[in-house]
């Protein structure tokens, strides 16, 4: 079958991403019922990590202030479905039904056709699931304005990168479907750890140096979330805080690469199920 | 009722054998589930820790609080968690397939979809809570004893009438999506920690109007032979069972009305 050139393929992509935007939005309900969950959770995440900073004599935790505290917590909030962490499952399904057929009859890797729709995924979630959570945060707290005039192009960039970054990682998880048929105990685990090792619950900057380093060099979850948190609110001096970048960009092109390669074993094997 | 029993019993049987036909995935689900409880505990350890006092707290009271939280959470989760499809079933149609069967609605849905893989998980909690009562060096009386046992079982009472709750939403509300999760899941979050981290404004919302604060925090407090820094007399910690029958009560008056404002998708 003809693969397409990179014009058409560019064209497709921004078809394809499209159509991932406008599907998400028809959910317009279950948006708002997300972003208020997402609103109680920054309260209760918040409180929590105040009261850790006020136990302290500097009234600081981990190299955090108190308002560069609440911004990684209402940021974190906001970025949950913005990188998509959690609940992502169609690969999976289609793989046990065996729909998935009909994603290899289609002349565009189905690699690249599931992260287009991811990234319409990512635009509907940035405009409507990211602002809420932000807003009522610098309501309620005080929140922390970036000083250097490089941080909002270099965040901008980090959030698009974690979302490739998560996207990759649930590609993975979905696709042991491929042999193990029911892939809910793999993408189980990547839930679980996405939560703690990303940073949500507390910044990993609270371990030890030599844990938070190795999680961020040997595995992707920081990547997922802590390292966008950690650029906005300026944790680091300007080249740590390029380097957070960077090693999100390894992450998301390793785990790319891992995805096609994946992809390709799959379909030498594949045995369509069902019927 | 001997039918009924066996109805369920075949209910729950079937259910047995899907799951175990695929061993592997069963098997790192379980895990994964426990592991919840291992991170969970290890956020309070690491927020916690450094001999930090939180919200007036040591890491051993604290500690005491989340497993206290962690065993109730972890058995409604394991019982009634999973009446959490409603949404979907009431979508997709299966709803009226299981009204039309002569056996209760709710007792279907829970029987329907047992999670098996956590059961490892209640023992998990277990295991802390175990530890917590080492850790902190109570005083014993027979009331305490009676009340150690008692309020995991109120809190799983006390989560089970939020899991009801928030499913009966799905009646009114077919694309309440997560919404449910803010007290299911928030409410394990908050009782996790000692009321006091709190703003005032959240905790009359949580703890009191909601009864969150009668889960884990006033047992806690009892047991330790603690004071309540927010005021509560010491008897306050034996309510839990009654607060969770109330909350059961509530969901369960929600639950009939969601089902007689049922009105099939036509799916």
């Amino acid at each position: 079958m003809d693969r397409l050139d990179a014009r058409e393929g560019v064209v497709t992509f921004g078809a394809l991403a499209r159509s991932g935007f406008r599907r998400w939005s028809t959910y317009r309900q279950a948006t708002i019922a997300g972003a208020f969950t997402n609103v109680v959770f920054g309260f209760l995440r918040c409180y929590v990590i105040l009261a850790v900073a006020g136990a302290t004599v500097s009234g600081t935790a981990a190299g955090y202030d108190v308002a560069q505290l609440a911004t990684y917590v209402w940021l974190g909030q906001g970025l949950i479905s913005v990188v998509g962490i959690w609940g992502w499952t169609e690969l999976a399904d289609r793989i046990r039904t065996g729909e998935v057929a009909a994603d290899l009859l289609r002349p565009i890797p189905p690699v690249v056709s599931y992260l287009a729709a991811d990234m319409g995924r990512f635009g509907h979630a940035v405009l409507t699931r990211f602002v809420p959570p932000i807003v009522v945060g610098a309501i309620f707290f005080p929140l922390y304005v970036p000083q250097r005039p490089g941080t909002i192009p270099l965040f901008v960039l980090s959030m698009l990168l974690a979302s490739v970054v998560s996207f990759g990682g649930r590609f993975l998880v979905n696709a042991t479907a491929y042999w193990l048929a029911d892939a809910r105990g793999p993408i189980a685990l990547w839930t679980l750890s996405t939560g703690v090792l990303a940073g949500l619950y507390f910044p990993l900057r609270l371990l030890p140096d030599w844990a938070a380093i190795l999680l961020y060099v040997a595995t992707p979850f920081p990547s997922v979330l802590q390292s966008p948190a950690d650029v906005l609110v300026e944790r680091d001096g300007p080249l740590l805080q390029s380097g957070l970048v960077a090693v999100q960009a390894m992450w998301a092109v390793g785990l790319l690469v891992a995805c096609f390669k994946v992809q390709k074993r799959a379909e030498r094997k594949l045995v369509v199920q069902g019927g | 009722m001997g039918d009924q029993a066996r109805a369920y019993a075949h209910l729950i049987g079937g259910q047995f054998r899907s799951m175990v036909s695929y061993r592997l995935s069963f098997l790192v689900e379980m895990i994964s589930h426990s592991l919840t409880v291992v991170l969970d505990i290890s956020t309070v350890l690491v927020l916690f820790g450094a001999g930090r006092r939180v919200g007036g707290f040591t890491l051993e009271e604290a500690l005491l609080v989340a497993g206290l939280s962690s065993v109730g959470f972890a058995l409604a989760d394991l019982l009634v968690g999973n009446v959490d499809h409603l949404k979907t079933y009431v979508r997709s149609g299966l709803m009226d397939v299981i009204l039309v069967r002569p056996l209760g609605s709710l007792w279907q849905l829970l029987c329907m979809d047992l999670p098996f893989r956590k059961v490892l998980r209640v023992v998990l909690a277990g295991v802390v809570l175990a530890i917590a009562v080492r850790l902190n060096d109570l005083d014993w009386t027979p009331a305490r004893v009676v009340l150690l046992v008692v309020t995991p079982l109120a809190g799983l009472v006390f989560f089970g009438a939020i899991f009801v709750l928030s499913a009966s939403l799905a009646f009114w509300w077919v694309d309440s999506g997560e919404i449910g999760s803010a007290f299911t899941y928030g409410g394990r979050d908050f009782t996790t920690y000692p009321v006091p981290v709190y703003a005032a404004w959240f905790r009359a919302v949580f703890a009191y109007a909601l009864g969150f604060g009668f889960v884990a925090y006033q047992p806690a407090l009892t047991l330790l032979g603690r004071t309540d820094p927010l005021g509560l007399p010491a008897w306050a910690g034996y309510l839990s069972p009654l607060v969770a029958l109330v909350a059961a009560a509530v969901a369960a008056l929600a639950w009939r009305a969601g089902i007689r404002h049922y009105r099939s998708t036509g799916s």
